[in-house]
């Protein structure tokens, strides 16, 4: 399987994935940047955090302005999943595949530290390796996390189903409905605030996020095995 | 268009303008006497900013040459951007600290911003990849609405540049003192990782190579500090534009990545960021390192304003740029390099032989001086020391035990001291994990980070106690290194080397520099003794508010090598049932401790005495006993004693408590800041090798797996008897509350 890393200028964090991908999953990876269009012969686009355009004007504003997004938004219609964390998910959300806003955290001020998670949804292609309901910790790191959707958007996503991860214990941004991580309508598209990237090592961050990345694999594997 | 005023060579002599400018009488006529003619305005304003102490070190270089900079490990000692240490398997470390304190008192978010952006720079135009951010923060007691803003600001900016860049903070300190009240400190570092066949240098070398100018545009910002205002006409609004350098964490990011990228390049011949007095300081400190002379053309400077002249240009302190030499003939593919990521670079300029420093504008030979003259021939001051009468009465002082009425109580209003209390206001606004290499993260003795591909780690802490230093510099001086090396080692690092930022009042002050000697005494003497070399640093004088001086504030940065990352070990309790062991014995240590301070609203007597023999020991066979997987968890006693340093240890683990048994007067026992003292928990299984390994350890108690904590004293009192939680709401939000607390 070939994952791309879609990379911006100041896409900081692009190596977290990366390593995620190639160094502890021991899969494909390649960086693809901002520029490129050519994303047709990779299996999954994965969108890492960092601060795309140095969060100027709003974060993601820029960075869906290019080339790669009228590419991304191609890759996302034909069904193979796209994963956006921290400033990715504000890119999707920018870019129009997933719905919603961000504003600044409840507090105001830049937020890091760890989450527990509520695994709310396990069949989708990110999280068949969770249980559900299962408590899951991840490391965040943003100053516009606080998810805003507006009550109609809430209940489309929550008879859909497309709500992922929510904050258990304490809502860490002021997201509506302390949700971390939505689908898109297709089921294909996933953007989360946490990062499962930087939990793949017990040393670093613990090992949560392993599961999300195993479950794009396996649900990958599961399609080309019954293709052949 | 703006018209600019520039006195002639004459009128600047005449009406002694360069006294405005910094320059003394003398030092005016030493730079005439080098030129062999009066200096134009650009020359004054460019012998100036070199011959200024931020880039000459002209008072405090004597005293600098007392620290060891030399060491088994060093690869670059002091003089070029950071030092750079090696770290075994051709790998390297590349550090550097560095002070922004003036601007953080003006505006503390761009000041402390900027500060981070500098010392980046610092680091990468060496070569090497940042990967670390730490930083030493001192505010007043946040008493008052401007030093809450100063603090609140200071915060956000540091962490802003830091985020966006995306380079991990893993570690730092903050303190809270009213000597620095409307004078914080900001005090940033950073560290690198380079391949020892990368290391760059800052020099300008072979006839006819090109000097390229890279990054953000010159504007007039930065420059203002260094004008002299009331010689400077400008006719238009231009003169209202904000006079400090703004920071763009962005653009550094992508100088920064275009930069790595141009090392691994043979057309490299030297590279420096221009920071303290811009163009002026890269330029002369490059042809004068390598022994050449350099000619721009000021003209193809890549200028953000119109109607710029050659002395606001040469002075701008614009941040983000870089100052470049390549080979003759391939400018072209560094253009080409730089504009893959979107940076401006262009070529200015070319190395010459006759090592001056010359400049053309506008057809016009501008500025002609030797390049020598500026960057090393600064003069040097043996300034007046004298030990001030403070610290003799100090020293005649009786050591008395501060009188405390409930234990319990002053255990709780110690732990809500900004000094104590949990930082986590502060790094929770760090991205403390980008880069996916941090193994500890702020909050324990000292971040570690792994080195990229191995299984070794850096450690790394800052560190200065200013109230010992303050009552007993040179004793202060060790204690600092010592503290910081403590750090270090409870987080199962080799400490190695150290950078600093020495930031003190102003050197014109016989006391004040008697403070800084003094220090330094004891800095170098506590390296010598811990085998840590300065391999960089900064110094920063004149801190201070209406004439009076800070605490004298030699701010340590020291890193450490983690051989193994299964040696890193935390502050906080492990398991239920571990022994719990003090290390060192405790004497009635109160000058200028945390408890002296609350108790008797300021500081006195004799700092804490420190035995550079036995803390080498002690640290040697502590690190020992770790790295051979003895110790559960491991702190150092600082400020606050033996109790904080108990409830610190419980407040990072969940569900455990401790039972201990202490003896003596219960408020030296608890309170007390005696220097060379460790509190570890062991695992049972481990006991009998660890008290074999570290043969001054007590063991005092247990670790328990429940909410108390429970100290007792002599015949079983009962000292202190609290939960865990009561005592954690306490410390965790202390500071919050403070800040809350303006109405």
């Amino acid at each position: 399987m070939k994952f791309a890393i879609l990379v911006f200028p100041g896409s900081g964090c692009d190596i977290d994935m990366y390593h995620a991908v190639k160094d502890v999953i021991g899969n494909e990876a390649e960086y693809v940047g901002h520029m490129e269009a050519d994303l047709e012969r990779f299996d999954a686009v994965l969108i890492p955090t960092g601060a795309s355009y140095g969060d100027y004007l709003r974060p993601g504003a820029l960075a869906q302005t290019s080339p790669a997004i009228d590419s991304l938004k191609a890759f996302a219609a034909s069904g193979k999943p796209v994963l956006g964390v921290g400033n990715g998910f504000q890119i999707l959300t920018e870019a129009g595949l997933l719905p919603g806003a961000f504003l600044r955290n409840k507090g105001l001020k830049f937020r890091s530290g760890k989450a527990v998670l509520t695994v709310q949804n396990i069949d989708t292609p990110f999280t068949a390796d969770y249980k559900n309901g299962q408590q899951i910790t991840l490391p965040f790191a943003h100053q516009y996390g606080n998810y805003f959707l507006d009550e109609g958007t809430v209940s489309e996503l929550k008879q859909s189903n497309r709500i992922v991860f929510t904050y258990a214990d304490s809502n860490v941004d002021g997201s509506t409905e302390a949700i971390a991580g939505v689908l898109n309508e297709q089921g294909n598209v996933l953007g989360m605030m946490p990062l499962p990237e930087r939990a793949v090592e017990e040393i670093i961050g613990g090992t949560d996020g392993l599961p999300l990345f195993n479950s794009i694999l396996k649900r990958w594997s599961e399609n080309n095995v019954s293709n052949v | 268009m703006s018209a600019m005023y520039e006195p002639n060579a004459q009128q600047i002599k005449n009406e002694k303008l360069y006294r405005q400018m910094g320059m003394t009488d003398e030092e005016f006529e030493r730079a005439v006497g080098m030129l062999g003619r009066l200096p134009n305005y650009t020359e004054t304003g460019l012998f100036s900013a070199l011959w200024s102490e931020h880039c000459s070190y002209k008072s405090s270089k004597p005293v600098l040459r007392k620290f060891p900079t030399k060491g088994s490990r060093v690869l670059q000692g002091p003089g070029e951007g950071a030092g750079i240490v090696d770290i075994g398997d051709n790998q390297a470390a590349v550090f550097k600290m560095e002070s922004h304190n003036s601007p953080s008192a003006i505006d503390p978010f761009i000041g402390a911003a900027t500060g981070a952006g500098g010392v980046l720079r610092d680091v990468f135009s060496m070569g090497a990849r940042p990967v670390a951010l730490v930083n030493s923060l001192r505010f007043g007691d946040l008493s008052d609405a401007r030093d809450r803003y100063l603090f609140e600001e200071a915060v956000s900016g540091i962490a802003s540049y830091g985020n966006i860049i995306g380079i991990p903070t893993i570690a730092g300190e903050v303190q809270f003192d009213n000597c620095y009240s409307k004078r914080p400190l900001v005090n940033a570092m950073a560290v690198g990782l380079l391949n020892h066949e990368d290391i760059q240098k800052g020099i300008a070398s072979g006839v006819g190579n090109s000097v390229m100018y890279a990054g953000a545009k010159t504007g007039r910002d930065g420059i203002h500090g260094a004008t002299m205002s009331s010689a400077e006409v400008s006719v238009d609004v231009e003169a209202e534009l904000p006079v400090m350098q703004a920071g763009d964490p962005f653009l550094e990011k992508l100088v920064m990545e275009a930069c790595l990228e141009l090392v691994k390049s043979d057309a490299l011949i030297g590279i420096q960021d221009m920071g303290a007095a811009g163009l002026t300081s890269s330029a002369a400190e490059m042809a004068s390192k390598a022994g050449y002379g350099v000619e721009m053309n000021l003209d193809l400077v890549p200028q953000r304003e119109e109607g710029m002249t050659a002395y606001e240009m040469m002075l701008s302190e614009s941040q983000e740029r870089m100052l470049i030499v390549v080979k003759k003939g391939r400018e072209q593919e560094v253009i080409d390099l730089f504009t893959r990521y979107d940076i401006e670079a262009v070529s200015i300029g070319k190395v010459t032989d006759d090592k001056m420093l010359r400049l053309l504008h506008k057809g016009e030979l501008v500025a002609e001086v030797s390049a020598d003259a500026l960057a090393e021939d600064a003069p040097v001051y043996n300034k007046k020391s004298e030990e001030p009468a403070y610290f003799r009465e100090f020293q005649a002082m009786e050591m008395i035990e501060p009188v405390v009425e409930d234990l319990n109580e002053t255990l709780t209003a110690l732990l809500k001291r900004p000094t104590i209390a949990s930082k986590e206001w502060v790094y929770n606004q760090f991205d403390t994990h980008a880069r996916r290499n941090t193994v500890v993260a702020p909050g324990s003795s000292a971040g570690v980070i792994r080195v990229d591909g191995t299984n070794k780690g850096l450690a790394m802490t800052a560190d200065c106690n200013s109230r010992y230093v303050y009552l007993d510099p040179e004793t202060g001086g060790k204690i600092a290194i010592a503290e910081a090396a403590r750090n270090l080692v409870c987080s199962g690092a080799e400490p190695i080397a150290v950078t600093d930022c020495l930031n003190f009042g102003s050197a014109d002050k016989p006391e004040v520099f008697w403070q800084f000697e003094k220090s330094a005494d004891g800095i170098s003497d506590a390296c010598r003794k811990l085998n840590a070399p300065v391999i960089s640093g900064n110094v920063s004088l004149s801190n201070e508010v209406n004439g009076v001086p800070i605490y004298p504030t030699p701010t340590i940065g020291m890193v450490g090598l983690v051989h193994d990352l299964s040696q890193v070990t935390t502050t906080e309790f492990k398991n239920a049932g571990d022994a719990i062991y003090l290390i060192g014995e405790t004497a009635m240590d109160f000058g200028g401790s945390e408890l002296q301070q609350m108790t008797e609203g300021k500081i006195f007597g004799k700092a804490p005495s420190i035995d550079l023999d036995v803390e080498a020991a002690r640290q040697k066979g502590l690190l020992t006993a770790i790295q051979n997987k003895l110790v559960a968890s491991a702190t150092d006693l600082s400020e606050g004693g033996f109790a904080i340093a108990l409830c610190e240890k419980a407040f990072g683990a969940e569900g455990l408590g401790a039972e201990v048994s202490i003896s003596g007067s219960a408020v030296t026992a608890l309170f007390s800041e005696t220097q060379s003292r460790f509190l570890v928990t062991v695992k049972n299984e481990n006991a009998e090798a660890f008290e074999k390994a570290v043969k001054d350890a007590v063991k005092i108690g247990r670790v328990t797996a429940s909410d108390k904590i429970i100290i007792k004293g002599d015949g079983d009192t009962v000292l202190i008897d609290g939960t865990v939680n009561e005592f954690r709401s306490a410390w965790k939000g202390a500071i919050q509350c403070l800040l809350n607390s303006e109405a």
